[in-house]
């Protein structure tokens, strides 16, 4: 048995905060789709500044955050324990690797993808190791943050690619997966969290998912529909890049919610109520 | 080894709000800051209904989940199990806030008083390091450490011990060394039943709750005729 008033919504992080997983998020998903799909000419350019764009200002969020901007160099002390230290330090070499890209160094774009993948692994962590949030310390949260960084990331890049004449058949089904990927993830972690979570707490966990389900399905319905229909190279470009733009808004709001709204600590509890006067 | 540690005895306290006041005066800590406060609970459905007052703050775990995640190390734990923070290597990101799952951290970002104006206590006390970072309980640390200096036992002697204790006017909080089984918290454990809030996350809380005598027997807890 337990007892205790009900959860709140934490304030220490807003939407500040909810920037950095946004864009580190996309950013390093597109990193990585841009070095899979091996991206050529221009667009290749486009998509690697569009990237270092979005990680760049999801750093530049966080920084705005912190209380005490001007000793933010104190990050990466602790990269013992800490995931934020971590994904601090990873960001330099993301972005410099970034940079060496888009100015020709061919090594340097699987190394950024890689530096890319580790940023994003430690952005899931960074929410995962938050003890205080039920929401958040759930294990699956990994996973699912993951793959949702990755499928923004893949969203973007068929936003993009069409209209450059890029893009297989294969990468279009990729995008696919990821977005099935992500929902089953998604489902997976809001079944164990209805478990564990008290009410009101879940209620907000239910309005995030509102986001999280168009962001997933509508996208996956149009990855399939153009799969399987053969449509005018305009109306599939289109369709493409709104299926880009979906899964990207999708994933982009999932995190808005679930960092701003559906953070709720889990409040006090008392396993016993003190015995006082006669025994009950 | 010592291992410093509180007691509320949830039968004695009475919600009057005495230590979050004394807290406020030793530590001079701003409006809408309390690094102990009182949770006014209430249980069940009139007429069978129930009440507890619940001292809370910082916990000092054993295996603090803010230290963990801190970026700069500012947060640290003693030897003597005291989780500390370092204000001048905090850079306020507020990430211990969130992993802290007893809502034990603060963060101010501009300085505020009571009454507008700061008062005398507030004016002696005000700290601009504590600005924009974390800020929470610390159990006294200065008074054990300056009361350990001369010879003085934290728990026993009042210059030694956390304001809060000092000033129940029902001793239901209770300070001491956990490690030593002499010392007052030690005997207290000992002779009732106790919980540590949250125990199923594994951050081993250094504040302990008492909530009834070990004897069955004994018909009632603190209110018993």
């Amino acid at each position: 048995m337990s007892f205790g008033p009900n959860p709140w919504q934490q304030t220490s992080w807003d939407a500040r905060a909810a920037g950095n997983f946004i864009g580190g998020g996309a950013g390093c998903g597109l990193l990585v789709f841009t070095w899979l799909a091996s991206v050529q000419d221009s667009l290749r350019s486009v998509l690697i500044v569009l990237a270092l764009a979005l990680v760049s200002l999801g750093l530049l969020c966080v920084w705005a955050e912190i209380g005490r901007p001007w000793r933010a160099i104190n990050v990466i002390f602790n990269p013992r324990t800490s995931w934020m230290s971590r994904e601090a330090a990873l960001a330099p070499l993301l972005l410099g690797s970034g940079a060496l890209a888009l100015f020709g160094v061919a090594a340097a774009l699987p190394l950024a993808a890689l530096l890319a993948l580790g940023f994003l692994y430690c952005q899931a962590r960074i929410l995962q190791a938050a003890k205080g949030i039920p929401a958040w310390r759930e294990p699956l949260t990994v996973p699912l943050l993951v793959a949702t960084g990755l499928a923004e990331g893949a969203g973007l890049y068929w936003l993009f690619a069409p209209w450059w004449g890029q893009g297989t058949n294969l990468l279009w089904l990729g995008f696919g997966a990821l977005l099935a990927l992500r929902f089953v993830l998604g489902v997976g972690w809001y079944r164990r969290l209805a478990r564990q979570l008290r009410p009101r707490a879940l209620r907000a966990v239910n309005q995030a998912g509102h986001a999280f389900n168009a962001g997933s399905l509508l996208p996956l319905a149009i990855v399939l529909g153009v799969w399987a229909t053969p449509l005018a190279p305009g109306w599939s470009a289109a369709l493409q890049a709104l299926a880009g733009v979906l899964a990207a808004l999708g994933g982009a709001a999932f995190k808005f919610m679930l960092v701003t709204r559906a953070g709720f600590n889990q409040g006090f509890a008392l396993p016993h109520l003190p015995v006082r006067g006669v025994r009950r | 080894m010592t291992r410093w540690a509180m007691v509320a005895d949830l039968r004695r306290c009475v919600g009057c709000q005495t230590c979050t006041a004394a807290c406020k005066h030793a530590n001079a800590t701003p409006p809408g800051v309390q690094w102990r406060r009182v949770i006014d609970m209430e249980f069940g459905e009139f007429p069978d209904v129930q009440r507890a007052f619940v001292p809370v703050g910082c916990q000092h775990c054993e295996d603090p989940p803010c230290m963990e995640v801190c970026p700069s190390t500012a947060t640290k734990k003693r030897a003597d199990g005291i989780v500390t923070i370092d204000y001048d290597l905090c850079i306020g990101c507020a990430y211990c806030a969130v992993a802290c799952p007893y809502q034990a951290r603060y963060k101010t970002e501009r300085a505020s008083f009571a009454y507008g104006a700061p008062t005398e206590n507030e004016s002696l006390r005000h700290d601009d390091a504590r600005l924009a970072v974390a800020t929470k309980c610390t159990f006294c640390v200065e008074r054990i450490d300056s009361g350990l200096e001369r010879g003085l036992t934290p728990g026993v002697d009042p210059e030694a011990t956390p304001a809060c204790v000092n000033s129940c006017i029902a001793q239901a909080l209770v300070f001491g060394d956990r490690d030593d089984p002499q010392s007052n918290v030690s005997q207290l454990l000992a002779t009732h039943k106790h919980f540590r809030m949250h125990e199923e996350l594994g951050t081993g809380p250094g504040f302990h709750y008492v909530w009834d005598t070990l004897d069955d027997d004994a018909g009632g807890g603190e209110g018993k005729i």
